[in-house]
């Protein structure tokens, strides 16, 4: 159990960057009277992010494009389909794994 | 939108609204902490990142990065980007937070992530009575899941092969599917909405032609928000 001095910077500036993009928005916009097409912006932003998430986690492993022989996307289809009918989080989340296991079992 | 009646939330209600996304965090967090133990972390510095960093992706690849004994420099540069996309989220959640401090808008945002984002953007439309508490009790139960799992991944992370073999990973795509799925459903604006989605899809696959898939999101995820804006009376 030990820290050492390399990681405690490391720590400290990884802390310090993290914390800046998090905090900063709702510290200042929230005391701002916004204008109407910053509103309207910021009212789609939460679907764009979760929707490019998504893509990201379809289409790519993180870094690099999905292989075409990895089946795995196919999961997409069932969860999606499953949140559309219960619009039950948990549901989905325990549909999505499901789907995700059976498909590595399969392959 | 928003309801009529002002709804009371509650610390606890937070934490039983962020119990769909425990199954993602305690995966994601479980593997993170794998790959920090076998970056040499020791358990104390792996709970030092969990409680001060507290972001996935960014955790990821600092392991990596220490393991390939990178610069710290670069590694704090790297995570930076990595976690550009919370200012994104921040800045959407900042009208529900509006009659609250700085200070108190400071916390709530400090332990924002893609997940508490996602379901506090579906749940909050700005009107409840202590929004505050029920954030502090959906970041709360989030980030001590998050913690937990992280020292159990490097506890136990030796004894369990091949994760992915269970489909855990799959939590959190689910989780965003899911979100998606109930803030188009809920909102019933069917054409923008697809129009949103098929911009933030198809522009992340163009996006990542060229960036990482940090950046990739996040130019995506402001283009479609753009499509959406312009295309509202």
């Amino acid at each position: 159990m030990s820290v050492s001095r390399e990681f405690l910077w490391m720590l400290i500036g990884s802390a310090i960057v993290t914390l800046i993009p998090r905090t900063l928005p709702l510290v200042l916009i929230s005391r701002m009277k916004l204008p109407g097409y910053a509103m309207k912006f910021l009212k789609h932003v939460p679907l764009a992010v979760m929707t490019a998430l998504v893509a990201q986690s379809v289409l790519t492993d993180g870094e690099s494009w999905r292989s075409p022989d990895n089946p795995e996307w196919l999961a997409f289809f069932p969860t999606l389909a499953v949140a559309l009918l219960t619009r039950s989080l948990l549901l989905t989340v325990l549909a999505g794994v499901g789907c995700a296991a059976l498909l590595a079992w399969l392959a | 939108m928003g309801s009529q009646t002002a709804e009371t939330l509650s610390f606890r209600q937070g934490a039983i609204d962020c119990v769909p996304t425990l199954l993602g965090y305690l995966s994601i967090g479980f593997a993170a902490g794998v790959i920090e133990a076998t970056a040499g972390m020791s358990l104390l510095e792996i709970g030092l990142l969990s409680l001060f960093v507290y972001a996935g992706s960014a955790q990821f690849i600092t392991a990596g990065m220490v393991m390939a004994g990178a610069p710290i420099a670069s590694i704090v540069a790297t995570v930076f980007i990595v976690n550009l996309r919370h200012l994104l989220m921040s800045a959407a959640l900042a009208p529900k937070f509006a009659a609250y401090t700085p200070l108190k808008n400071f916390l709530i945002g400090a332990q924002l992530t893609d997940e508490t984002f996602g379901v506090a953007s579906g749940r909050l439309t700005g009107g409840e009575r202590h929004a505050d508490r029920w954030m502090f009790g959906l970041n709360v139960t989030a980030q001590a899941n998050w913690i937990i799992a992280n020292l159990l991944g490097a506890l136990l992370g030796g004894w369990i092969a091949d994760p992915g073999r269970y489909g855990l990973h799959y939590a959190l795509p689910a989780m965003f599917i899911g979100l998606a799925a109930m803030v188009v459903t809920q909102r019933k604006q069917y054409k923008r909405d697809l129009l949103v989605i098929g911009c933030a899809a198809g522009g992340f696959a163009l996006a990542f032609l060229w960036l990482p898939g940090h950046l990739a999101v996040m130019a995506a995820a402001v283009l479609a928000a753009i499509a959406g804006a312009v295309t509202e009376r």
